[in-house]
């Protein structure tokens, strides 16, 4: 398939840009931040996702849904990345839905696909317990408890954890923290009993919380595919939101790209144009080959999904683990280059350097990713 | 190290200067001043409105300050310490070897002072330079303004010749404390109609004078530790202009080479424990106790090497001065690549600490305090002059290359 977006793909992002540059803005995420905004994102704007068929893009049509692919969740992911816009599309349009899709039984699916599709509902992995991101290391415990389960344990890095409305939970109902076996994937509801949530106040000012489980019941039927076997489904489920983090960091990359760019044919100094100066036009051509580089190599990795979200994990390391240096990169010398304005809260370059540094987090860091590839490589 | 000059009594004169001062910091050293600061807030500035945020701080500055050791190597009749360079690098090396943080920090130790000693007058180095080594005058430095910052020269904040007295309009951006400060070093062009390095002139006066106000500047680690800086016809003597009227770029540089070698120290300044061990708590140890992360390991093994390096090389700057021996621009290659460490030092920092640094205000990551340093840390590789401006510097002055 051509590494090119069709033309569906670029009416795509023509009217997801149109949207996200008009309504959200830089300037909206400084707004939530300023003034201490208690859900952490716009509604009415989720709404409007939601009309447009964003929302349920990647759900399936008989569940009211747009049937499309990852390429078009990258393509959405892209244009938030460009604002910086917070929104529930990350959580539950991408990962959740697609957990629920790939590992949802039929009543599952037909009770909380639809929701997410109309944006009624908003839905969360929450997976990370300790500082970085492991998942085999999962170690929630999930025992059973007459016809149910009892859950207990901490989460953190739960995105939007706390305005969710289904929490998906990774916990081990066998086996010992860093095994494949015996990990299971619960849909938990946030009010019930022994869920403690902590909205955490990141960096980036996007949402995330730590959450608590202290003997919470479950019944069996809140299992998320196979009881002990939850793995596969999990790693397909990861794989599918790195790619669409890889996505936003592109989109990222590009934007603190072209204002850095643009800083460099207006600001003078010693009579002349910064970008004049051969010391910085050639960091900026570096760049801009790291940037092209990075959006090939995520390009690739979700037309993998897209083909066979089983087998597209290594081109999904290869996206993250750039995705993560070509960000870094991108905004250090988007602050560098703008000199003492790059250090002010004033001025928008700051936002999008924080924002990356929970990206390159996000589900596995370019060490966590590089390393990945090297042992599925066999070294 | 000894010199060849040294004499053997010189080599046992430094010894028992060695085991004094061990002995005497062994003493007078509170525990609590034997690890880094660990916010701005925990540093000790001086300046009229100072406040001491303890104890140990107040009673290690006071003792320090008694002995002339908050400027160990400035004359006694200044309020120095008066010591040699010898042994000043033996009273540096005994304060490292307990981890003994500066008793005082100041822009007036580390930048005007080398400055006046150098090119102020005799009434100006008996008026300012003990109160800087007592910490009772805070200063700050206006060099930068919105249109000339790696383009310093072509500062335009005005002095007019009036009587005896210049008056002062124009403005400066991105003065550190500016709005703490009781005094400030300034630059100003006193003859417009001269070549742009030939019409400025270096003032010193009261932020309390008539006219002068500031604003501060947030940065984005949510801290205001900068201003923008108003003059508004300002009057001050002619007096206080240091050196020569006219000839201040010459004064300003050689501040700048002071003011240099000090950010350049941040290359080496550790945050208290070492980095693998930081990150051990977050990432944890394998069987045979190495990092469980083999990326991350690397990189921190890497980030080592370059930092004791750094240090050695920081040392023989040091000595290389004071045998005559020493690139007068060398301190831009130390700046550049110490402030480039530096970075490095909080990118590991970040990454060690996963998701736990990136919370921003709760109880449990000190409000931030590992996030906010690390974007505070952005900002050493343009204060001071920029990386590009250290390195145009090595490749004009010390490779005297061709258009540099
Ligand atoms: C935290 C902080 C504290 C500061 N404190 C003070 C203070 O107390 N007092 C004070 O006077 N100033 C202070 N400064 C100002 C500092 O000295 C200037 O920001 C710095 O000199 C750069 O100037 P600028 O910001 O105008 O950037 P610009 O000069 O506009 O630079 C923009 C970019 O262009 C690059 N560039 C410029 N010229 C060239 C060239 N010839 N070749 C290649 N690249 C070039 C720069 O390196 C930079 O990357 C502070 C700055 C910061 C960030
Ligand atoms: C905060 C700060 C600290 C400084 N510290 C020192 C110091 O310690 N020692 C010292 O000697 N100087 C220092 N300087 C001054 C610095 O060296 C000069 O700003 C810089 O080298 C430019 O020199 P100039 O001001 O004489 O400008 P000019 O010589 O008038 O302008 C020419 C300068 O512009 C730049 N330039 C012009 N054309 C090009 C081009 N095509 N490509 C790349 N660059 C070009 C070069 O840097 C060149 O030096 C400092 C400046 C600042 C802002």
């Amino acid at each position: 398939m051509a590494l090119v977006l069709t033309e569906e793909q670029s009416m795509l992002r023509d009217s997801a840009r149109g949207l996200i540059s008009d309504k959200a803005p830089v300037s909206h995420l400084r707004h939530l931040r300023d003034s201490k905004d208690p859900t952490g994102f716009s509604k009415e704007l989720w709404q409007s996702f939601a009309e447009m068929g964003f929302a349920g893009l990647l759900v399936p049509e008989e569940f009211g849904g747009s049937g499309l692919g990852f390429m078009e969740a990258g393509v959405v992911m892209e244009e938030i990345g460009r604002t910086l816009m917070p929104s529930p599309f990350l959580a539950t349009s991408v990962i959740a839905a697609s957990a629920l899709n790939r590992g949802g039984n039929a009543a599952q699916k037909s009770e909380y696909l639809p929701k997410i599709a109309s944006g009624s509902l908003l839905a969360t992995l929450a997976i990370d317990e300790g500082a970085k991101h492991r998942p085999l290391q999962t170690s929630l415990q999930a025992v059973r408890a007459g016809n149910g389960f009892k859950l207990s344990g901490a989460k953190a890095l739960v995105v939007d954890g706390h305005v969710a409305d289904l929490f998906i939970v990774a916990a081990r109902t066998a086996g010992a923290a860093g095994e494949r076996e015996g990990l299971t994937l619960f849909l938990v509801n946030p009010a019930a009993k022994g869920v403690a949530i902590e909205r955490t106040i990141m960096v980036d000012a996007h949402n995330a919380a730590r959450i608590d489980f202290a003997n919470v019941e479950v019944t069996a039927d809140s299992v998320l595919g196979e009881v002990d076997q939850g793995a596969a489904l999990l790693d397909g489920v990861l794989d599918i939101g790195r790619g669409a983090v890889a996505a936003e960091m592109v989109g990222l990359s590009d934007e603190v790209f072209g204002r850095t760019v643009e800083y460099l044919k207006n600001r003078k100094q010693f009579g002349k144009l910064i970008g004049e100066f051969q010391a910085l036009q050639h960091r900026a051509a570096q760049l801009y080959v790291d940037i092209e580089i990075t959006r090939a190599a995520t390009m690739k990795a979700l037309q993998a999904l897209d083909a066979d979200v089983a087998k597209a994990a290594s081109a999904v390391a290869v996206a993250k683990a750039r995705a993560g240096t070509t960000a870094t990169r991108a905004v250090q010398e988007g602050v560098q280059m703008h000199g003492g304005m790059g250090m002010t809260d004033q001025f928008d370059i700051g936002f999008f350097m924080k924002r990356a540094r929970v990206c390159e987090e996000l589900f596995g860091d370019a060490n966590y990713h590089t390393e990945q590839l090297a042992r599925a490589r066999g070294y | 190290m000894t010199d060849s000059k040294t004499s053997d009594t010189e080599t046992a004169d430094l010894e028992t200067f060695r085991n004094e001062t061990r002995a005497w910091l062994e003493a007078n050293c509170p525990p609590e001043m034997r690890k880094p600061a660990t916010s701005d807030a925990d540093v000790f500035w001086g300046g009229r409105n100072a406040k001491f945020s303890s104890e140990p701080q107040r009673v290690w500055f006071e003792r320090m300050r008694d002995k002339g050791w908050t400027v160990p190597d400035w004359p006694k009749e200044y309020g120095g310490g008066g010591l040699s360079a010898a042994e000043h690098k033996v009273l540096r090396a005994e304060m490292g070897r307990i981890g003994a943080r500066p008793p005082l920090s100041s822009f007036g130790i580390w930048m005007l002072g080398p400055a006046l000693l150098k090119y102020g007058n005799d009434a100006q180095k008996k008026e300012h330079l003990p109160k800087i080594a007592a910490g009772e005058i805070r200063w700050c430095q206006g060099y930068s303004e919105p249109n000339a910052g790696s383009d310093l020269a072509s500062l335009q904040t005005r002095a007019e010749s009036d009587g005896d007295d210049f008056v002062i309009t124009g403005s400066k951006i991105w003065t550190s404390y500016a709005n703490y400060a009781d005094w400030i070093f300034c630059l100003v062009r006193t003859d417009p109609a001269a070549k742009k390095h030939d019409g400025i002139s270096f003032i010193l006066f009261d932020m309390t004078s008539k006219g002068v106000s500031t604003k501060p500047i947030l940065l984005i680690s949510g801290y205001s530790p900068f201003c923008e800086t108003f003059f508004d016809g300002v009057r001050v003597p002619k007096s206080h202009v240091v050196g020569t009227v006219n000839r201040g770029w010459d004064v300003a540089k050689y501040l700048l080479q002071h003011e240099r070698a000090m950010i350049s120290g941040m290359g080496e300044r550790g945050v208290g424990r070492p980095l693998g061990q930081i990150a051990a708590d977050s990432v944890g140890s394998d069987a045979l106790g190495r990092l469980d992360d083999s990326m991350l390991r690397g990189q921190i093994a890497s980030f080592d090497v370059d930092e004791a390096a750094l240090a050695a090389c920081a040392e023989r700057a040091v000595d290389l001065a004071k045998a005559g021996q020493a690139h007068p621009a060398f301190s831009s290659a130390m700046k550049y690549y110490g402030t480039e460490l530096n970075k490095r030092r909080y990118e590991i920092l970040m990454s060690a600490g996963g998701v736990d640094a990136l919370e921003w205000e709760s109880e449990r990551s000190k409000q931030g305090a590992r996030p906010r340093a690390w974007l505070r840390t952005k900002a050493n590789s343009i204060e001071g002059g920029t990386s590009e401006v250290m390195l145009g510097i090595v490749a004009k002055r010390i490779l005297d290359l061709p258009g540099a």
